[in-house]
């Protein structure tokens, strides 16, 4: 499994974790390129369908980031999110689904290191975990090749 | 169930509604929804243990909404359903009278809507203990091994919807399973479909399902579906306290505390 390359989707807030990324890049910190960041309006927007999307699509691992709590710019998207995340975690623990492969944050815009060091993080264990075949397996597209997704 | 029977024969006699909702014999033994909508239809009423279709179902349907005013033949189960629907503004008192079925089997007839609140909270919403038992034994299972369950015990099902159809509340005019653009749930009814169409219908019923198990009664394949939902009422009590449906109380998915537990977000 040596050349086993995680991909990541990161669904992340446009308020704090975007421009959290945005900081990493622009502080010009160095972090694993597994990642493949989707920008939502909020992490109250993120709906837990897409997620499931993102595995069906081949990801081996999820993020999913956004303000730190009292600090949405919407005021509470984030409180609403927490609440929904807690259900929907507990629910994919319960059908089997991978929870160690759905990493949840809290990043903000000035946050750019920590953000670095969370995808690390993220990258390492999902490196350690490997594919996720038992979803692929299920979700195996007879006509289009995951890898073409690039 | 006398009683419900010259109630409902009442009620039609003096146009007080224009439909009552309850059970009679069906074929096979079994019973059948009756919409009784002329006085002597009221004499096919029945109520007896067979009994367990959640009515509630139908209250949220244009076709018998258009009749007029309904009453409901209604169990503990399709009370706690209607106050449920009543705070999700589906139904109200100028369109539906209850004829409540007490646990007793003793018929109560409820002037308000508030009425039926008050009765419904008298009882616990519990998870029978059988139920319990197989969520125990489910949640000591290794991840792997809820994961064979659920593929194993999903894969018979036809996806024939038979479980949303039963649900009062899944009464959107356009279900996410049934749109196309985009496909948010695969349309076959091999692995992944039913995963995710079972996973979606689970969370959409996260906070409202009243336990009723009309989805599994009406399963043709008894697919242990409602474990399920019973999964998401423990864990919604757990993390978020008391479970009852109520006419004014905000919906345990839509709101928020700002001192919400949890342990695993970074």
């Amino acid at each position: 499994m040596a050349d086993f390359e995680p991909k990541i989707v990161a669904f992340v807030c446009n308020w704090c974790t975007y421009a959290g990324a945005d900081l990493t890049g622009t502080s010009r910190i160095k972090y694993a390129s597994n990642v493949r960041i989707i920008r939502f309006p909020c992490t109250g927007r993120i709906d837990y369908m897409l997620l499931l999307k993102a595995f069906d699509e081949g990801a081996d691992g999820i993020m999913v980031s956004g303000c730190h709590p009292n600090d949405c710019h919407y005021t509470s998207g984030n409180f609403h999110a927490r609440r929904r995340w807690i259900m929907f975690r507990s629910l994919c623990d319960f059908m089997g689904i991978d929870i160690r492969r759905i990493i949840f944050s809290w990043v903000s815009a000035a946050e750019g290191a920590r953000w670095a060091d969370i995808v690390n993080t993220t990258v390492a264990s999902i490196r350690e975990l490997g594919p996720y075949d038992e979803y692929r397996k299920i979700a195996a597209k007879p006509i289009m090749e995951v890898e073409n997704h690039g | 169930m006398d009683d419900l029977r010259k109630r409902a024969k009442e009620l039609l006699e003096t146009s007080a509604v224009k439909v009552v909702i309850g059970y009679e014999d069906g074929s096979g033994g079994k019973t059948r929804t009756l919409f009784a909508e002329k006085p002597e239809d009221a004499a096919r009423l029945i109520f007896d243990s067979r009994c367990v279709m959640n009515l509630a179902a139908y209250v949220t349907k244009r076709e018998i909404k258009e009749k007029g005013r309904m009453a409901i033949a209604a169990t503990l189960p399709v009370m706690r359903s209607i106050i449920q629907l009543a705070s999700e503004f589906q139904v109200s008192n100028d369109n539906l009278l209850v004829l409540g079925i007490t646990p007793e089997s003793k018929l109560l007839e409820f002037t308000d809507l508030s009425e039926v609140e008050k009765f419904v909270h008298q009882y616990q919403i519990e998870i029978e203990a059988r139920n319990k038992e197989m969520l125990e034994k489910l949640e000591k299972m290794t991840p792997a091994g809820r994961w064979k369950f659920w593929t194993d015990e999903l894969s018979p099902c036809i996806k024939c919807y038979a479980c949303r159809a039963a649900c009062p509340m899944c009464y959107c005019s356009r279900c996410t399973v049934d749109f196309n653009q985009p496909q948010w749930i695969p349309v076959p009814s091999h692995q992944l479909g039913n995963l995710e169409w079972h996973f979606m219908r689970a969370v959409h019923l996260t906070g409202r399902c009243i336990d009723c198990n009309a989805c599994f009664n009406a399963c043709p394949l008894a697919i242990p579906l409602n474990l399920l939902t019973k999964k998401m009422i423990e864990d919604v009590k757990a993390n978020f306290g008391g479970y009852q449906p109520t006419l004014t109380g905000e919906h345990l998915m839509s709101t928020y505390k700002p001192d919400d537990k949890e342990n695993f977000i970074q």
